[in-house]
């Protein structure tokens, strides 16, 4: 390692206490404890089915969605619990924002699907609205591509623009924690290294928390690591250390591949 | 015989059936179209647009009946669509694993397959009975009780097909589900859902049964929703059974429009969704 990625003491965003998470009768987390760091990219990664994508929708309670779905524990933002029941939801996932797996462009144009966010939480004049779009869009690296047509259907982009199209919508609503659940799983080496360099610009003001299957990418992109398997984290803590000298067994024979 | 030769054999054979099977099929539905052309064509003429359906013996054309067809073609729309997509959204957005869900689509399905005649026998008993006279209100209300169960079907059918995970984009950015709705899912659903209200178009523009016993007919123009109202299938089926030679030339110009219009109703819909579904 060249520079020192990780200045000491890095303050906590969201606190994981004792999260049990069911599908049913089901339990598919047990008992997560763990911290998700500011301005940090936190990686999970395991092997299909460990939970690490459950993981990741109960932070915005995206779960909340299907009626049989449900978790226990706590989820500590600025000090409140946000699996209660009187947190709103929709102004839970203004602060937490999410893009997954496939690019979900809206069947609207590049302009409007930025915008629809906005117009949920903020009104904004024509001028401002311009000018987040803008903003959002530079932030993706996606304004130079889609500058001149903005007011084109955002299903005319590529696959890659489509998912940095998706970023930009997740980032416009201002939120202060975004959740990437293997958001380059869909698209070509080239579209996933601008992803990448993508997250590491954006951390500079957005907390990340990045579901992979991609040990590589995880290694690349992220500040810490937490490996899981079979709904428990087994190892969580700089992402380095845990790929250079991981302190589990299980975690050191899955990244060395002799399992997973 | 190798094994290879009997594959190749039993491919020829099921193609050859196949094949056959069209051919019957085609057949008979060039035979119609045939028919309808060259038994339309003859009475098409100014005329049939600009003047009301005649006394026998006198000149005359369809002018009422087209124009009652399309005003209660249209009112039928305009009230069936509306319904037709909420119930659609409710089943696919809302009850679609509740017991309220289960037995609407149950019932919805009866609808659907629900001869005509028996929704114009149903109207005129709650409506035509009670009034005390046929009015095209009541041909406007049989027609929407044939589209709505088509509407219903076709909104849920392509609502189903739009991925949850478009839903759970709108939903991660903080928005409410009647947001979600009305502007990602109906929206992503729009080219099917529009597709399934024109083959509804299509499908109550030929209808007889319904209107026989409802809007009955008229003689003369008349734009009252009180009044009975002028149809092109219910003065098809007078005009082609009366022994008047004239009646039976009106008739075929009738079969001949009410044919082009749901051949073109079904072409706009074919157009109009490959259009829009390709991205």
């Amino acid at each position: 390692m060249t520079e020192p990625r990780i200045p000491a003491a890095p303050e906590v965003q969201l606190s994981i206490r004792g999260l049990s998470f069911y599908y049913g009768n089901y339990q598919a987390l047990k008992n997560i404890t763990m911290d998700v760091y500011k301005a940090r990219v936190t990686a999970f990664i395991g092997p299909s089915g460990c939970g690490k994508s459950t993981l990741l929708r109960a932070l915005n309670r995206m779960y909340a969605l299907y009626p049989e779905q449900r978790a226990e524990g706590k989820l500590l933002l600025d000090g409140k619990n946000l699996l209660d029941s009187d947190i709103d939801l929709n102004d839970l996932r203004a602060r937490i924002g999410m893009v997954f797996q496939k690019p979900t462009p809206f069947p609207m144009s590049i302009y409007e699907n930025i915008a629809f966010g906005v117009r949920l939480h903020e009104s904004l004049t024509r001028a401002q609205m311009d000018d987040r779009v803008e903003w959002a869009l530079r932030k993706a690296a996606l304004w130079d591509e889609a500058k001149d047509k903005l007011s084109q259907s955002g299903m005319s982009l590529s696959g890659g623009q489509q998912q940095r199209l998706c970023i930009a919508r997740g980032i416009a609503v201002h939120p202060e924690i975004l959740l990437l659940d293997e958001p380059t799983s869909a698209l070509d080496p080239i579209s996933t290294a601008k992803i990448e360099e993508l997250i590491h610009d954006l951390k500079q003001e957005f907390t990340i928390v990045i579901v992979t299957h991609n040990m590589q990418q995880a290694a690349r992109v992220s500040d810490y690591t937490a490996y899981m398997y079979l709904g428990e984290v087994i190892e969580f803590g700089d992402t380095d250390d845990l790929f250079i000298a991981p302190k589990n067994k299980q975690t050191e024979d899955y990244i060395t591949g002799r399992f997973g | 015989m190798n094994l290879r030769g009997r594959r190749k054999m039993v491919n020829r054979i099921a193609l050859g059936l196949s094949l056959v099977a069209m051919s019957f099929g085609l057949f008979w539905l060039c035979w119609i179209l045939y028919t309808v052309f060259h038994l339309g064509l003859g009475g098409l003429s100014l005329d049939l647009f600009t003047k009301m359906t005649p006394p026998p013996g006198s000149p005359g054309g369809l002018m009422n009946a087209i124009v009652g067809s399309l005003v209660m073609v249209g009112l039928a729309t305009l009230i069936g669509t509306p319904i037709g997509v909420m119930a659609g959204v409710y089943l696919s957005e809302y009850g679609q694993r509740t017991a309220l869900g289960f037995s609407t689509r149950f019932i919805n399905d009866i609808l659907l397959s629900a001869p005509s005649i028996v929704i114009g026998l149903f109207i005129y008993a709650v409506y035509v009975a009670q009034v005390g006279k046929f009015s095209a209100m009541a041909g406007v209300l049989a027609l929407a009780l044939i589209v709505i169960p088509v509407v219903v079907r076709t909104t849920e059918n392509m609502l189903l097909l739009i991925p949850n995970s478009l839903r759970e984009a709108a939903f991660a950015l903080g928005a409410p589900k009647w947001i979600v709705i009305s502007r990602v899912t109906v929206r992503s659903a729009k080219a099917g859902i529009v597709t399934g209200v024109l083959l509804a178009v299509a499908r109550i523009s030929g209808e007889t049964a319904p209107l026989l016993f409802t809007a009955l007919s008229n003689q003369f123009w008349s734009l009252n929703l009180n009044e009975p109202m002028a149809n092109l299938p219910v003065t098809i089926f007078k005009f082609a059974m009366s022994p008047f030679t004239d009646w039976q030339q009106l008739a075929w110009a009738g079969v001949f429009l009410i044919t082009m219009g749901v051949l073109a109703l079904n072409v706009a819909a074919r157009a109009f969704f490959s259009e829009q579904t390709k991205s």
